[in-house]
């Protein structure tokens, strides 16, 4: 209780409190976070459900369309007649997952990676920088569309969609991890030759430990940083791949292939497939995106003491 | 009236919720060619005091009330424009770290050339004559070839010799110099000194050093000032306050260096430590530290009482014993 | 002088130590460092053994090579007898107890994101596995109380503290284990004078409660003086002069103690009368043929400029010094 009394009376969440931007996008990031959470509570209808759907009800208008729409739709339905509220928020579930695990994933190869490379540094950083320079090379996107393309020719869509997800949060997450390992590889460099590291060692601590207990902690606050940048990251490029149809399927779509699915009737005038969830996509990462910028500013002991 | 004069020095740091007092009132002067040290330990605000005198202050630092008046004219007022015509013309700064005024991509001697030409309408072969000289006032080696040297050719002590031939270029009548040698070794620190000591003596410079160094000032200047969290303590001339200092934290400071104390016995020292800025006790702010604190230290900040040459800021002045020094105690 | 035989604590025998070089996969080679060259002392037990030089005189680097951080490139350093240089993490665990240090910068030495009571307790949970926990935080405010802290610090973070109460926070990380021998890499010159005076308190009252050997690295003569019982000059990685305390101060024979000595600014305004030395200082990456102090040495001669003198009996003092050998001083 004192901790957490501690921490709301800290020179943080003061800072916070005063940054309009930070506050905006924290509220609207925790909104979306938590709509998607409890997606199967809010949600009108269950989209994965096929008897509740009717074909009958496909392309219909939001219901503020006073001609068209329908009460019982809100943001209209798709071309399937899944009502589309609840299949962003189905969806949203879906990529934020997604984005998540990607993450979690990311973390933890790059972190381990950065940490063994940084404190051990010799032959064995310079092979680890130089394969983290290699995948880096290759752009993520290039790398997933490979693996997906390769995985989806070789056993079938049918298993393909089954195993969508995973094979989404593996391939994101293989694909970024030289973001985590260059940047903690960096802190673990700076904190190193510092002396409580040596007092440690004098002490008689195992490498291990040092790294483990000593170093590690210290490397977290650019970890913590990067991260929510990341996590917006991986939803673009799971939202990328789904848009080139290499994501989720069309029975358990994500918000990218919900956009992707309703690109095609842009043109016949039902906009609303498309544009809704674009327009939640844009909220999302733009409220994730600034709320890091600014965990970044408050995070920099060098912005912070001026 | 005097060359420089410090009135009510009042300087603030608004950070997030709370405003860092780091000045409370300070009030000196300088006369021309006269060599003044302040002293204090890091928080006691002697930076601050000497960069406020420039309209130096780091962000968001800000002059909150009072004066500094050079010339007689109010340079705290200043604009930006005016102000660049009194910095390293008028009045110049020594910094801690040289690398601080040097650039490191540009040679010594474009960096000189270019100071002198901010200030002055000359061409570049008169400009290269006086750098030339400068550099030969310091005492650097063969100058001639040390103007095409860049800054990392050069040993730190050197550095420190290009800075102070930098800052005599314009021939100011002042000098801030903030803990010029602080930063270099004993041997090398002697000899700049020594150089400091004898230039601003030979063309009548005023010079204000900044140092936690009792030892340093007193080899140096002719009146010293003693501040502690951001008042002024102690003030007087060099000699008296070193050989006879009335304020408990002076003595204190003194007493507490190892020659001040027997060999192998435990040193007198201080207790506790300089409090923060958000955490100045009321009333004398050295009181939970000094031996002689009672309940009128807690009431109301003391002022300075005694003479011209030497005064404290202590109600108990009359009650503290005289000061036994060194020579006594061995 | 006293004539017993001791059989010293610490002995450090010719250690060499040279960084940088080599070059080796996928990395370039960097132009070598010799920071420490032959280096011999002998600490005896309740000593205050002081190594005291300037900037790049490699003092720390031995203080850290005595300690086990950096292994000697060569030469052997010996713990009451037994060779400890070039031990492994668990083969030095024993001597790991006996020995510890203190470092310089109160800001840097303690992990920030631990608690004072997590930083005390490390090392009683990695060399005393079998204490429990009343054990541990009896210990612990034992000893923080024997520093002068309050031991309901405990719970706090080192940002917290003040520089002096974190280096005494230091202090007594360096006693949880109750050691012989502490190394203490210039300990008080990041601090305040009035907090200087504090630290070496402490640090004079832990050696006479417990027995305490230190080796104490400084710059500052005048701590050398109050503090120290023998005293080695260091100088571009080589002893120049090394002695009882009181018989330096009084006899400092060798050109570059002089030069120290008289560089010492005194409080009583005493004139800047110091002995001036010519040249610049040598690096260690370039040092100067024979006697590496000769490029500012006053005395120098052609035999300085070519033989390397060792260190020589000189009555009280020893010297590493050809002029002073021949009586040309």
């Amino acid at each position: 209780m004192s901790k957490l009394r501690i921490f709301l009376g800290s020179d943080f969440v003061y800072r916070f409190k005063k940054d309009k931007v930070a506050v905006v996008s924290f509220s609207i990031v925790i909104l979306l976070v938590l709509s998607a959470v409890f997606a199967p509570a809010i949600a009108p209808y269950d989209p994965y459900d096929l008897k509740s759907i009717d074909i009958m009800d496909s392309e219909l208008p939001p219901s503020w369309n006073e001609e068209e729409g329908d009460d019982r739709f809100f943001l209209g339905t798709d071309p399937q007649g899944r009502d589309m509220l609840s299949t962003i928020l189905y969806g949203m579930r879906i990529s934020l997952l997604i984005g998540f695990f990607a993450v979690i994933l990311q973390l933890f190869i790059g972190v381990s990676i950065g940490l063994i490379s940084g404190y051990v540094g010799g032959r064995v950083d310079a092979f680890f920088m130089r394969l983290a320079d290699i995948q880096l090379s290759l752009s993520t996107l290039m790398v997933a569309i490979i693996a997906l393309a390769v995985f989806q020719a070789s056993f079938g869509s049918e298993l393909y969609s089954e195993l969508a997800i995973f094979m989404l949060i593996l391939v994101i997450g293989i694909a970024e991890w030289p973001q985590y390992a260059r940047t903690v590889r960096a802190s673990v460099l700076a904190e190193k030759h510092k002396e409580y590291v040596d007092a440690a060692r004098v002490i008689g601590m195992s490498q291990k430990r040092i790294m483990l207990r000593h170093i590690l902690p210290n490397t977290l606050s650019p970890v913590l940083v990067i991260s929510t940048i990341q996590v917006a990251n991986a939803i673009i490029s799971e939202a990328a791949l789904s848009f080139l149809g290499l994501g989720m399927p069309v029975n358990k779509p994500s918000l990218g292939s919900l956009i992707s699915s309703g690109f095609e009737f842009i043109f016949s005038g039902s906009w609303w497939i498309t544009v809704i969830p674009s327009l939640v996509l844009i909220a999302l990462i733009l409220s994730i995106n600034l709320l890091g910028d600014w965990l970044r500013d408050a995070l920099n002991p060098k912005l912070y003491k001026d | 009236m005097a060359l420089l004069e410090v009135n009510k020095l009042e300087v603030q740091f608004p950070l997030g919720r709370k405003t860092l007092q780091a000045i409370h009132g300070i009030s000196f002067a300088l006369e021309e060619g006269e060599r003044l040290g302040i002293v204090g330990e890091s928080g006691a605000g002697k930076s601050v005091a000497a960069f406020s005198i420039l309209n130096l202050l780091s962000k968001p630092g800000r002059i909150s009330a009072g004066e500094v008046v050079f010339e007689g004219q109010v340079i705290s007022e200043f604009s930006r424009a005016q102000m660049r015509h009194i910095r390293g013309n008028r009045i110049s700064m020594i910094f801690q770290d040289p690398m601080m005024t040097l650039n490191p991509v540009l040679t010594i001697g474009t960096q000189m050339s270019e100071c002198l030409k901010t200030h002055r309408n000359i061409s570049n072969s008169e400009a290269r004559e006086i750098s030339i000289s400068k550099l030969r006032d310091v005492m650097i080696p063969s100058p001639e070839n040390r103007m095409d040297s860049y800054p990392h050719e050069l040993s730190g002590g050197m550095r420190q010799r290009v800075v102070i031939a930098i800052a005599l270029l314009s021939d100011p009548s002042i000098i801030i110099a903030d803990e010029p040698t602080t930063a270099l070794d004993v041997t090398i620190q002697a000899e700049i000194m020594a150089l400091m000591l004898e230039l601003c003596k030979n063309n009548n410079v005023g010079l204000v050093l900044i140092t936690h160094d009792l030892a340093v000032v007193s080899q140096v200047t002719e009146r010293i000032i003693v501040m502690y969290a951001g008042r002024i303590v102690e003030e007087g001339l060099t000699h008296d306050v070193i050989t006879n200092p009335k304020h408990p934290y002076t003595r204190g400071l003194i007493k507490a260096l190892p020659q001040e104390n027997l060999p192998g016995t435990r040193l007198n020292q201080i207790r506790g430590s300089m409090p923060a800025l958000d955490a100045i006790p009321a009333g004398c702010s050295f009181n939970p530290r000094c031996d002689f604190a009672d309940g009128e230290c807690h009431k109301d900040v003391p002022a300075l009482v005694g003479s011209e040459t030497h005064r404290a800021a202590c109600v108990h002045i009359d009650r503290i014993p005289a000061f036994q020094n060194a020579g006594d105690a061995k | 002088m006293i004539l017993v035989s001791k059989t010293p604590l610490v002995e450090i025998e010719n250690i060499e130590m040279r960084f940088g070089g080599g070059g080796g996969f996928l990395s370039s080679a960097q132009p070598v460092v010799k920071a420490l060259n032959g280096v011999s002392i002998n600490i005896n037990k309740g000593d205050a053994f002081c190594l005291v030089g300037e900037s790049g005189c490699g003092k720390s680097t031995l203080a850290r090579t005595v300690i086990g951080l950096n292994p000697p490139s060569a030469g052997q350093i010996k713990y009451n007898g037994q060779r400890i240089d070039g031990l492994k993490t668990k083969e030095r665990q024993p001597f790991t107890k006996k020995m510890q240090m203190i470092f310089q910068n109160p800001y840097a030495s303690l992990n920030p994101r631990m608690t004072v009571y997590q930083t005390l307790e490390e090392p009683l949970r990695i060399h005393h596995p079998n204490m429990n926990r009343t054990e541990i935080r009896a210990k612990v405010e034992d000893v923080m109380l024997s520093v002068g802290n309050d031991p309901t610090w405990g719970e706090r973070y080192p940002h917290e503290f003040s520089g002096g109460q974190r280096q005494r926070i230091s202090i007594a990380r360096a006693l949880m284990l109750d050691p012989e021998f502490i190394v203490a890499d210039e300990p008080i010159s990041a601090l305040d004078v009035s907090i200087q005076a504090q630290v070496l308190n402490v640090m004079m009252d832990a050696q006479k409660d417990r027995d305490l050997t230190y080796l104490f690295i400084t710059h500052d003569l005048s701590v050398v003086e109050h503090f120290g019982s023998r005293v080695a000059v260091m100088y571009l990685g080589t002893v120049c002069e090394l002695a009882d305390t009181n018989d330096l101060f009084a006899t400092p024979r060798h050109p570059y103690t002089q030069a120290l000595l008289s560089a010492i600014p005194k409080i009583d305004g005493s004139g800047v009368g110091h002995v001036k030395m010519t040249g610049e200082v040598p690096t260690a990456m370039d040092l100067p043929s024979g006697c590496v102090f000769h490029p500012r040495c006053p005395y120098a001669n052609d035999r300085c400029r070519k033989e390397v003198p060792v260190l020589q009996d000189n009555g009280d003092t020893k010297t590493a010094c050809f002029a002073v050998e021949e009586g040309r001083m």
